[in-house]
């Protein structure tokens, strides 16, 4: 064996010991709660708890408005640029990165600041307001991953000629957006929702600053008052982020593997 | 067809195109633009309206300049060492003679983790490192090692760097792999023929390739760690007293008396991601040269 695969293999493991250890331990912890044996008792007592599945569900309605929503805008204007205005791309898709630059608790700060009680459109002043204010908090955070998703596969696929076709035959917009380009991006549009929905389930500072009982300030509450509660939200925390990320991969094989035949 | 009438037409189609812009447009406008502009603007306005840069002049209190002092140093820090490893890593699965499939492990782990900053990750290293984490438990009992003796402290400046580094490798491997893969197989064939050797390779013809895009990656990282409140809120609560953390504790009670000094900070964070962003932006595209 050369040296220098000797010292790649020797960098890989510590990168895995890095990046491996801690998710063994929180999972270990997870299980520390009664003492001297392993046990689910930390689960137990997590999904028990109302409140638990309160934020819970509350975070996951929230993340599922969030994607169809974020969805509603980002793919008829992903659409609308590639066919009708090519010279507005660059100009959209810095936009669209912007949420990566700015900070969400500057964001969400601006949110609280111009959409307070005695303002134009005073949204923070009601559950409801608030609630759809969190939305599209949401939809903007998830803005730079769900506008990539569907503009990539949008790419593929010959927009331009399709839709011209489909107007031949007599097709309306509502058609053609719903019958034609929808089916073809499907897999990229799901890639998104379901990274979108990763990040909704976690997300903390929006939800905490705006008062919304949301999973994320329920599991840094959790952080503060309980000892192996919070490893065991950690374990059910990753294991939605994974199963949303294995999703992915799979569909975009899946994808794959239907295209193969052409 | 009058002329008129055409470029009457032609004006129709193109107000109609900008139409289809108008939820997008509306979107950004109210939850992305206007919202930053309203910080910016009041980073330099007084309570009842005026112009004015005591905002900005109170940003040199002792307080905010110690958290603002604080957050660059773990920017610093997490986004060097993020970077240091990332590329290690980074040439050990792509150059390093290891199989495939763990190249591609490690793209699609790296993927998740880069993501992953946020309150499970505080979690995660609790139960590493803390008090009763599994590593401080094995070095306690079988190594006799006591890690609180040896002055670590999870919750603490070098905890957070630790964390932050979860997130910070990754992005780096994710983002460095393929300008490592733009290092083009012959370039190393001509350097060798030429008579250098790995270590010349690396520092006469790699690095200088490799430049633009480690410093790019760099300021990225920084501005990524500068903006991230949620896992060092769990970890330290607010103990370590960090810009965004700062700023958290602002907008919930007004602990500096003055809203318009929130203001201020946050515009602070706006000009310091931005100026990082920017950076990674233009030595880029100064780095995409060598990739195509």
């Amino acid at each position: 064996m050369k040296l220098s695969r000797i010292a790649s293999w020797f960098t890989f493991s510590l990168g895995t010991l890095f990046f491996f250890l801690p998710l063994l331990a929180t999972f270990e912890f997870s299980l520390r709660a009664r003492r001297g044996v392993y046990s689910f008792d930390a689960y137990q007592s997590v999904l028990s708890d109302p409140q638990f599945r309160e934020t819970f569900i509350y975070s996951i309605v929230m993340a599922l408005f969030t994607i169809v929503i974020g969805l509603a805008i980002v793919t008829p204007t992903a659409f609308w640029v590639r066919l009708k205005l090519p010279k507005l791309r660059p100009y959209v898709e810095f936009i669209t990165l912007l949420p990566l630059v700015i900070p969400p608790i500057v964001i969400v700060f601006g949110y609280i600041r111009l959409y307070n009680t005695s303002s134009w459109l005073p949204l923070t002043g009601t559950v409801t307001g608030t609630n759809i204010l969190l939305m599209f908090g949401y939809a903007t955070l998830s803005l730079p991953y769900l506008y990539r998703a569907v503009d990539t596969g949008l790419r593929t696929i010959d927009i331009r000629t399709l839709t011209e076709a489909a107007q031949s035959l007599g097709a309306g917009w509502t058609t053609i957006i719903l019958r034609l380009i929808l089916p073809n991006v499907l897999v990229a549009l799901l890639s998104g929702a379901f990274l979108t929905f990763a990040i909704v389930i976690g997300e903390y500072v929006l939800a905490a600053l705006l008062d919304r009982p949301a999973f994320g300030p329920y599991m840094v509450w959790m952080g503060g008052n309980k000892a192996y509660e919070p490893a065991a939200l950690a374990v059910i925390a990753f294991a939605i982020t994974w199963a949303c990320m294995a999703l992915i991969q799979l569909l975009t094989r899946f994808s794959r593997h239907a295209k193969a035949p052409t | 067809m009058t002329p008129s009438s055409r470029r009457q037409s032609g004006l129709q189609v193109s107000f109609f195109n900008w139409l289809g812009m108008v939820p997008f447009a509306l979107f950004a406008a109210l939850f992305l633009i206007l919202p930053t502009i309203q910080i910016v603007f009041g980073a330099f306005r007084t309570v009842d309206g005026g112009v004015t840069f005591n905002n900005i002049i109170g940003l040199g209190a002792p307080n905010i300049l110690a958290a603002i002092w604080l957050s660059m140093k773990i920017s610093l820090l997490t986004a060097f060492l993020g970077c240091l490893f990332g590329l290690l890593l980074a040439i050990a699965v792509t150059r390093g003679g290891l199989p495939q499939w763990l190249r591609d492990a490690s793209l699609t782990f790296s993927g998740v983790a880069s993501n992953f900053a946020g309150v499970p990750l505080a979690f995660a290293f609790i139960a590493t490192l803390g008090r009763l984490g599994i590593v401080t438990v094995i070095l306690r009992d079988v190594f006799n090692i006591n890690l609180a003796g040896a002055g670590f402290n999870l919750i603490s400046f070098s905890g957070l760097t630790l964390a932050y580094l979860y997130f910070q490798i990754p992005l780096m491997l994710l983002i460095i792999t393929p300008a490592l893969d733009g290092l083009k197989r012959e370039w190393r064939e001509a350097a060798e023929s030429l008579g250098a050797d790995g270590i010349e390779y690396w520092r006469r013809v790699a690095l200088p390739v490799l430049w633009p895009s480690l410093l790019g990656t760099f300021a990225l990282l920084f501005a990524n760690a500068f903006g991230a409140v949620a896992t060092a809120m769990a970890l330290t609560g607010s103990s370590l007293s960090i810009v965004p953390i700062l700023l958290f504790a602002q907008i919930r009670g007004d602990v500096l008396q003055d809203p318009h000094l929130g203001y201020a900070i946050a515009f602070a964070m706006i000009a310091i991601t931005g100026i990082a962003n920017l950076i990674y932006i233009v030595l880029r595209s100064r780095a995409e040269r060598w990739q195509k």
